[in-house]
This record gives C-alpha cells, sequence and structure tokens, in this order.
C-alpha cells in the first residue's frame, strides 16, 4: 500500500469480514439446519450452531432421501448429475478444440460461415429458446435419456472462442518447425497443439463441469423419468411438498450434497479456475 | 484471424467442425428457426388448425399487459441484481486489493458461491428469509418489520434479488481483482505522489483504468440476471406472489409448458434471443476490440 | 550435401504485393550463403521460400538435382533454425531433437545413436532430460541447432538465429556455427539483418533491398567494390560517407562545394556536368592530409572508443554529415576545424539517380 493509515487499514478488513459473513451466512445455516433433528427446525429462532443429527440426517438423504415424497434416493441423483456434468463438460472440450484447430490452423472454403454459424451461438442461453429446443429433442426421440441431458448443451461456442483465442496466441514457429520436421495436420495436433493447450483444459473443465451440474431447467423438461433427475432439480420437488412445511434437515442435507462437487472443484482448482475464467474474457 | 502458415487439405477441415456444426445446427440453428416460424403462427383453442398470421403475436404480446408487466419486473430485477452485486463485489475487491497479502485468501473464502446452482441459491436464501423458520426473517421481526414473501411481492422481489446478486458476488470479484491487480503500481505511486488522497485516487485515476473490467461485467451480469436466473425464481417464488417476480425467462417456460401457448410463446423466444444476440454483438466488438490482432 | 539453385525466384502475394522481385543465386556444394538487408527487404521470405513454408510464385528452387517448388517442407531435406527457436516447450531435449527422426519412422537404435552425437557436438549431453524453459538462452540456441543437426539435411536454413542473444553469447555462437558448418561442409543459407555476422559467417554475401538482390559476391569484394550506393551505405560500420558533387566541364575531376576538386581516374569516365554522389568509408579520410585533395571539417561530437575514434562534423559548404574514423586516440577536440586528407583511390562513385556505381560498373548482382 501506499500509505498506512491506522482507520482505512481498519475498515479494510471490516469491509472483507462483513462481506465474507454475508457471503457465508446462507451456507452457514444451510450446514446448521442439516445437523439438526426433526424437531428442532420448527420455533424460531432456529440454532445458529449445529446439531447432532449430521450423520442420521446425510444418511437417509443418501439413502431413501426423497424416498417418502416418493422420489428416488439422492445417490441416484448425484449419480445422474455427474453423468451430465461430465458428458457436457468432455463433449463440449473435444468438439470445441477440434473445431477451433479447423478454424485457426485450415484454409478452406467457408471458413467465415462456419466460423459465424458457431460463433451466433455464443452466449445464447438454452433457456431462451427452450419450447423450440425441447420440440426437436423430442422429435429425435432424446427425452429421458443420458443424450439428451448432454448433447443439446454441447452446442455453445464459449469453449470454441476460448481454443480459438488460445491457438491464435502460439507461436507459428511451432507449426512451421513441426512441418518441417515432418508433422502433418493430425500429428501436429497430437504432439504439439494438445500438449500445450493442457493448461486451457483444465480450465475450460472445471468451468464447464459447475455449469454442467448447475443445470436446472433443462434436466427439468427433458427428464420425467425420476430415475434420470438430477440433484440441482431434485431439490426443488422436496422443498414444494404440497402445504406442509417441507423437512427441512433432508432438504438442507441435500443442498450440501448438491453443492459439494462443484464447491470442491472450484476451490480444488481455484487457480486454474480462476485463470479459465479471466481468460474467456480475453 | 488465422495463421499466416497453415494447412492445405480438401477434407481434413471438415471433418474437423462437423460435430460441433451438426449440434449447432439441430439444436441450436434449428430450433431457433423453428421458433421464428412458430411465433408468427396461431393455434385455435382445440389445436385443429393452425394459421399463419405475421407478426400478430408479437403485436399481441407488446399489447399484453401480463407480458408487459414481466418486462417491467425484469428490468428491475435486472438493474437491482447486477446493480446490487456489482456495488459489492467492486468494494470487496477494492478491500482486498489493498490488503495484499490475504488477497488470495479472501480469495479463495469467496469464490465458492460460483459454484453454487441458481436455484439451491435461491433455496438458500428462501430457507434463511423463510417466515415462520428463516433466521434473517426472525431478527427482522425483533428489528419491527414484518417479512413475508408469501404475499408482499416488493419483498418476493429483493429475495431473488439477494440470492441473484449473491450467486454473481464471486464472479465479479474475481474480475475487478484481476482488473485491480493489472493497474500498475507505478501509476497509483505516482498519482500518492500528486498528492491525491485514496478516495480521489480511486475515482481518478482506479476506477477509470477498470472501466473495461466495468463495462465488460456489466453486460455479462445482464445477461445473467435475464436468461441464467431461471432456477432461482423457479425453485423459490415460482413468479409469485401475484407475478411480481415473473421474469421473461420465467414467463416463457410458463406459457410455453404449462400455458402450451406455443405461438405466444415462441414470440417471447424469439425477443428474447434478439436481446441476447444484440448483448452479444455489443460483447464482441468489446472483445474484439480488446485483442486488435 | 547439395548445391542450392534459385532462378527468378518471385513471391506475390494474394493483395498483388510483391515481395521478392526475382531473385538468382546459385551456392555450391558447403557454401556459406549469408542474405543481409533491412528489415522489409524480403531476405526471411525468400528463406521461408527454400524451406517450403512460402509457396514460391513463380521460378525455381533446386536442392541438388531436385526442384523443390511443389514438395512439403518435410521433404525437401532441409533443417531450419528459428529466430525465437521454436522448441516445443513440452517435449525434453531429446524429443525436441528426436522429432523429426521419429516422424521419418526411423529407428529407435538409430535415434537414440544420432542425437547422442548431435548432443556431443553441441556439448548438450547433460541436458537430455531438461525442458526447454530450464535452459539459458545460449542452451536453447543449441537446442535448436542440435534439431537441424541431427536431421543430417542437405541445407541448413538460419533464421537470425543469433538475434535473440545477448552481444558476448551472439559473437561466441557466431563462431562455432561457422566452426560447425565447415566440419560437416554442409550448405548453409542464413538471414541476418547484422552486417557483422554477414561479413564474417559468409562465403558468398547477399545484399539484399525492396525484394531484389542488389548484389551478390564474397563479402570483401562486396566491401571494397560495392554496386549501388544502398550496398555501400548498408555494409561497413559507421556507414560511407555520401557527398553530392558534379563532374566538371573537362570530364578530368569532381566539383565538390566548397572549392574541393577531386581528380578522377581515367576508368570510370563520367560525363562531364553529371550529378554524381561521392562516397568515401570514414577510416579513408585522413588526419595528416598529403598533396591531395582536402577536406575542412567543422568536428562536432568525438565517441572515444579506446582503440579507434570517431569524429563527427560538417564539411564547410555541405549539407551531409561526415564520420571519420581514425586509429587510438588523436589530438581534436569538439568545434575545431579539421583538415582532412581524401585519398582519390577510394572515392566510389555513384549515379545521383539510379544509385548505380559508376566506379564499378561491372560489378553487381540481378538488378
Amino acid at each position: 500500500m501506499v500509505e498506512n493509515r491506522r482507520w482505512l487499514n481498519l475498515l479494510t478488513h471490516a469491509v472483507l469480514l462483513l462481506g465474507l459473513a454475508v457471503v457465508a451466512l446462507p451456507l452457514w445455516m444451510t450446514f446448521v439446519a442439516s445437523t439438526l433433528g426433526p424437531g428442532e427446525l420448527i420455533n424460531p429462532p432456529i440454532p445458529l450452531l449445529p446439531g447432532s443429527h449430521l450423520l442420521a440426517n446425510y444418511g437417509e438423504a443418501l439413502s431413501s432421501g426423497m424416498a417418502r415424497a416418493g422420489g428416488v434416493p439422492v445417490g441416484t441423483m448425484l449419480f445422474n448429475s455427474l453423468v451430465m456434468a461430465l458428458g457436457i463438460a468432455v463433449g463440449k472440450i473435444a468438439i470445441s478444440v477440434i473445431s477451433a484447430y479447423a478454424i485457426v490452423y485450415f484454409r478452406f472454403p467457408f471458413r467465415m460461415t462456419v466460423f459465424w454459424l458457431i460463433f451466433v451461438t455464443l452466449m445464447l442461453p438454452v433457456e431462451v429458446r427452450i419450447v423450440p429446443t425441447f420440440q426437436v429433442v423430442s422429435s429425435l426421440g432424446m427425452l429421458n435419456s443420458y443424450a439428451g441431458l448432454t448433447i443439446p448443451l454441447i452446442a455453445s461456442a464459449t469453449a470454441t472462442f476460448l481454443f480459438r483465442q488460445f491457438f491464435l496466441t502460439v507461436p507459428d514457429e511451432y507449426l512451421e518447425a513441426a512441418r518441417i520436421d515432418g508433422a502433418g495436420p493430425i500429428r501436429f495436433f497430437r504432439d504439439i497443439l494438445l500438449p500445450l493447450s493442457r493448461t486451457n483444459m483444465a480450465a475450460l473443465f472445471v468451468i464447464l463441469f459447475i455449469y454442467g451440474w448447475n443445470q436446472y431447467l433443462w434436466p427439468l423438461i427433458v427428464t420425467t423419468d425420476e430415475h434420470l433427475y438430477t440433484i440441482v432439480m431434485g431439490i426443488k420437488g422436496m422443498v414444494t411438498v404440497s402445504d406442509e412445511e417441507p423437512n427441512w434437515p433432508i432438504v438442507m442435507a441435500t443442498s450440501m450434497l448438491a453443492m459439494l462437487p462443484p464447491v470442491a472443484v472450484v476451490i480444488a482448482m481455484q487457480r486454474l479456475f480462476v485463470k479459465g475464467l479471466v481468460d474467456t474474457e480475453k | 484471424m488465422q495463421k499466416r502458415v497453415g494447412f492445405d487439405r480438401w477434407a481434413l477441415p471438415y471433418l474437423l467442425v462437423l460435430p460441433q456444426l451438426a449440434v449447432t445446427l439441430v439444436f441450436f440453428i434449428w430450433p431457433a428457426s423453428e421458433a421464428l416460424w412458430q411465433s408468427m403462427l396461431r393455434q385455435d383453442p382445440f389445436g385443429l388448425s393452425t394459421e399463419f398470421v405475421w407478426f400478430e403475436n408479437f403485436v399481441e404480446l407488446f399489447h399484453d399487459p401480463a407480458y408487459l408487466h414481466s418486462f417491467g419486473r425484469t428490468i428491475v430485477f435486472s438493474a437491482s441484481t447486477t446493480f446490487l452485486s456489482m456495488v459489492v463485489s467492486l468494494l470487496m475487491a477494492v478491500a482486498a486489493d489493498r490488503v495484499m497479502r490475504g488477497a488470495n485468501t479472501y480469495k479463495t473464502l469467496l469464490i465458492w458461491p460460483y459454484a453454487v446452482a441458481p436455484a439451491i441459491a435461491g433455496v438458500l436464501w428462501w430457507f434463511i428469509f423463510n417466515p415462520s423458520i428463516g433466521i434473517v426473517a426472525y431478527a427482522l421481526s425483533v428489528l419491527g418489520v414484518d417479512w413475508n414473501h408469501y404475499n408482499n411481492g416488493a419483498q418476493a422481489m429483493l429475495l431473488v434479488v439477494i440470492a441473484a446478486a449473491w450467486k454473481q458476488i464471486s464472479y465479479n470479484f474475481i474480475f475487478f481483482l484481476a482488473g485491480l491487480q493489472a493497474i500498475p503500481r507505478s501509476l497509483i505511486e505516482a498519482a500518492a505522489i500528486d498528492a491525491a488522497g485514496p478516495v480521489k485516487r480511486f475515482w481518478t485515476v482506479v476506477f477509470p483504468l477498470l472501466s473495461p473490467t466495468t463495462f465488460f461485467l456489466l453486460v455479462i451480469n445482464v445477461v445473467y440476471s435475464f436468461f441464467e436466473t431461471f432456477g432461482i425464481v423457479h425453485a423459490t417464488t415460482s413468479g409469485g406472489p401475484a407475478a411480481a417476480t415473473e421474469i421473461l425467462v420465467y414467463k416463457v417456460y410458463k406459457d410455453g409448458f404449462i400455458g402450451l401457448d406455443l405461438g405466444s410463446s415462441a414470440a417471447q423466444s424469439v425477443i428474447l434471443m434478439a436481446i441476447v444476440i444484440s448483448l452479444t454483438v455489443v460483447q464482441f466488438r468489446y472483445i474484439e476490440r480488446r485483442v486488435a490482432y | 550435401m547439395a548445391e542450392l539453385h534459385l532462378n527468378g525466384v518471385r513471391k506475390v502475394y494474394a493483395g498483388g504485393v510483391e515481395a521478392i522481385r526475382g531473385v538468382d543465386l546459385e551456392a555450391e556444394d558447403g557454401e556459406f550463403v549469408v542474405i543481409v538487408g533491412p528489415s522489409g527487404c524480403g531476405k526471411s521470405t525468400l528463406l521461408r521460400m527454400v524451406a517450403g513454408l512460402e509457396r514460391t510464385s513463380e521460378g525455381e528452387i533446386r536442392i541438388g538435382e531436385r526442384v523443390v517448388n511443389d514438395l512439403e517442407p518435410a521433404q525437401r531435406d532441409i533443417a531450419m533454425v528459428f529466430q525465437n527457436y521454436a522448441l516445443y516447450p513440452h517435449m525434453s531435449v531429446f524429443r525436441n531433437m528426436a522429432y523429426g527422426l521419429n516422424n521419418q519412422g526411423r529407428p529407435k537404435e538409430e535415434i537414440l545413436e544420432r542425437v547422442q552425437r548431435a548432443a556431443r557436438m553441441l556439448q548438450l549431453e547433460g541436458l537430455l532430460e531438461r525442458k526447454p524453459r530450464q535452459l539459458s538462452g545460449g542452451q536453447r540456441q543449441r537446442v535448436a541447432m542440435g534439431r537441424a543437426l541431427v536431421r543430417d539435411p542437405k541445407v541448413f536454413l538460419f533464421d537470425e538465429p543469433l538475434s535473440n542473444l545477448d552481444a558476448k553469447l551472439r559473437v561466441q555462437m557466431r563462431v562455432e556455427i561457422k566452426a560447425l558448418q565447415r566440419g560437416l561442409g554442409t550448405t548453409a543459407m542464413y538471414v541476418t539483418h547484422d552486417q557483422v555476422e554477414a561479413m564474417t559467417l559468409a562465403d558468398r554475401l547477399v545484399v539484399m533491398n525492396g525484394g531484389v538482390a542488389e548484389q551478390i559476391g564474397r563479402p570483401l569484394d562486396i566491401y571494397q567494390r560495392p554496386a549501388t550506393r544502398f550496398v555501400a551505405g548498408f555494409i561497413g560500420s559507421p556507414s560511407m560517407n555520401f557527398l553530392t558533387a558534379a563532374v566538371a566541364a573537362d570530364g578530368r575531376s569532381l566539383e565538390l562545394p566548397g572549392e574541393l576538386r577531386v581528380p578522377l581516374s581515367a576508368r570510370a569516365g563520367p560525363t562531364a556536368g553529371r550529378q554524381v554522389t561521392v562516397g568515401v568509408r570514414p577510416e579513408h579520410l585522413h588526419l595528416s592530409p598529403g598533396s591531395g585533395p582536402r577536406l575542412t571539417l567543422s568536428v562536432g561530437l568525438i565517441e572515444l572508443l579506446g582503440a579507434e575514434t570517431v569524429v563527427y562534423g560538417h564539411p564547410a559548404g555541405h549539407e551531409e554529415a561526415v564520420t571519420l574514423r581514425v586509429q587510438g586516440v588523436p589530438e581534436v577536440t569538439e568545434g575545431q576545424d579539421l583538415e582532412l586528407g581524401l585519398d582519390p583511390a577510394h572515392v566510389h562513385l555513384f549515379d545521383a539517380r539510379t544509385g548505380r556505381s559508376l566506379s564499378h560498373p561491372d560489378d553487381g548482382g540481378a538488378v
């Protein structure tokens, strides 16, 4: 810092701590609620410290879960979420890295047409074209399938755009050296470009995994078979039990389980994730 | 925007773009054109006949008080969410940039809400504002405020705004902090030598230099609050009470899947797409200008 | 090993820009050809055309007996050292050097043997498992050389390979490159903008300007008998001094402003009254004028380099600045007027309009 003013330093830390408290409050209360017994969440104020039912609540959520409300166990939903998140992340990275490669490294007729066809989808979320997309998926017979859950969502240009930006920064001399070394397009891609893109792919993986895991509307409409429900949309079913108050400790334990994988991924791969985010802007 | 030396192969590049192109055509271009087509059709109430009505669905939409109401709610929601989230995260980023040594710890503690699904973010806040057992609702009642988002539209709106803004704080914080850390220290020191105090320095040096980041985030936040907050609303208020939180993406879904009014829903989709595309163009121009090579 | 022939080679870009405007060049087997010129003169483009990284619009490029115009870079039997080395950052030194051989499908033992031999020659043996980022600039340079070496090519191509090194290392590597090329006896084509590199490395020097080879020849010939004013000014440091002059009415001497007259040798016979440019190298001006023509210089800046001294100044009656280079430390002060002697034998004459040499009209390249 340029100067050291006491009050300013105090203010700085006060702002940060207050901010952190506000940001963390919902998480803390969720955690507390997920450890309470059934009777402890009826009258306000609710406790501010964790209770003793942690294992019982999480065990119940994982094994029977919504079964009492006629649903599937949380374990199944977690698995479905995992399939969806991995399918979207891997699928998106795979198709976009090769299309970006073609766009940057090849000269071919209609290159710009292809470019614009792909890039017009940049940022266009599924929510705004939900009804017709549903109709298309339905007419292709892809409802209630993992394919229907994942494939329509891998059509986004964000990843292609990131790879394109990255490829443009790769020095031309690598390609030239590789050509002198007798590497054709496939070899150059496999031996040089892919290894160079490792960091970008990992960063993108974090972002896309979260994107896939957190999908809500799409699984809501393409799945009617509850064995394909994902955890994020499953929560909704738990909150809106007709008339009565939901079973909050179980709901909150489920919420914690739903948040855990993506939050863990973000925290564990923080540096990659931040780099990935900031790079998509460039 | 291409390499000095490229490959000349006639089939390979097409093979490489084929998967992406196929997915884009089938799940994007096709539905989008379908939406465009349907937005100009109208079915009779029994679904027996379909009529081509040109832009009548659009005209009707803009005469429909419910749609205009939803538009208004969306603007209120979007503006409040963007403003709240950006102000809070800028404040925290400036603070984190100042402490330097702890900046990374604060970053770790602040980035995780990004990973929380909007729907779950909604449920979390829904729970702590729950009128009967929520901790915040309880605290408010002690202060004499009667909180009940089940029948108070303004409070319901505030709730979804808070949940939506909360989730976006991480993203904004990361970008603001990166932007702040990219400002050369010599500039700050020069300003300090020019006898500008911390507050003045912020407004005359730091904030202007941060404006590209701010502009970028502004667009991102508007897009986010317009389109990616469906889960927050659907999992909590379901647009209620009395359509007080019925934002446009929610209405598209409701009219299409619950009301089964395909023509109107398609017209709404087309309008939303037009909004996103124009925001994308703004964003893209900005990106292209930034990477002018 | 092979000769290299360029025959009427031209490069025209899609937009119609002509980067190479017809270059003829012959390099004998084992010859070290250096192409020198200012940036944008087309020297790198020419090299890249030989490498096969740029298409040749017109003309013929021959390596040995083969016309290589339509061959892929990998099929041309060349190896190239890039300015920024272009070492694959994720591969070890060994894999960097072996990559080309791997792609040729050579047996493992042969690759191992070849890489180790190259590593021995370049003193890289201890570094084979390192990644490029763990190497110093000089070591990277060696690896780039090694990658070229293991291929055992017919022609080495160097694209300003020393420009990323600091001054001291540059001199050292320059010597090594030359020694290595001599030892192997492989034909080499080397692009640089540094005239010291050009003079010291070249068996055959090509001075390029504006997509044209202004002069091709042995370095010393080019230095002593520049074919054009451009070549004269580009080669030599400090640069040659140029003064405008006219041929006297009798056609036997030059008239320079300031009453200066320089006798003309009978050999160059420009017509009387013609405008010419007179060129004199800084080392051909003498502090102790004899009986010949003299030039009065009002001394400006003086640079003392120890072994020699460079004096800048303005001659009386001339627009142009004049540079003088003398051995040791002369007794000269700023602002002083100096009498300088001019040796007519070392005066170069250029046509003021075309820039072509009038002193050596029969020298020169493919202009």
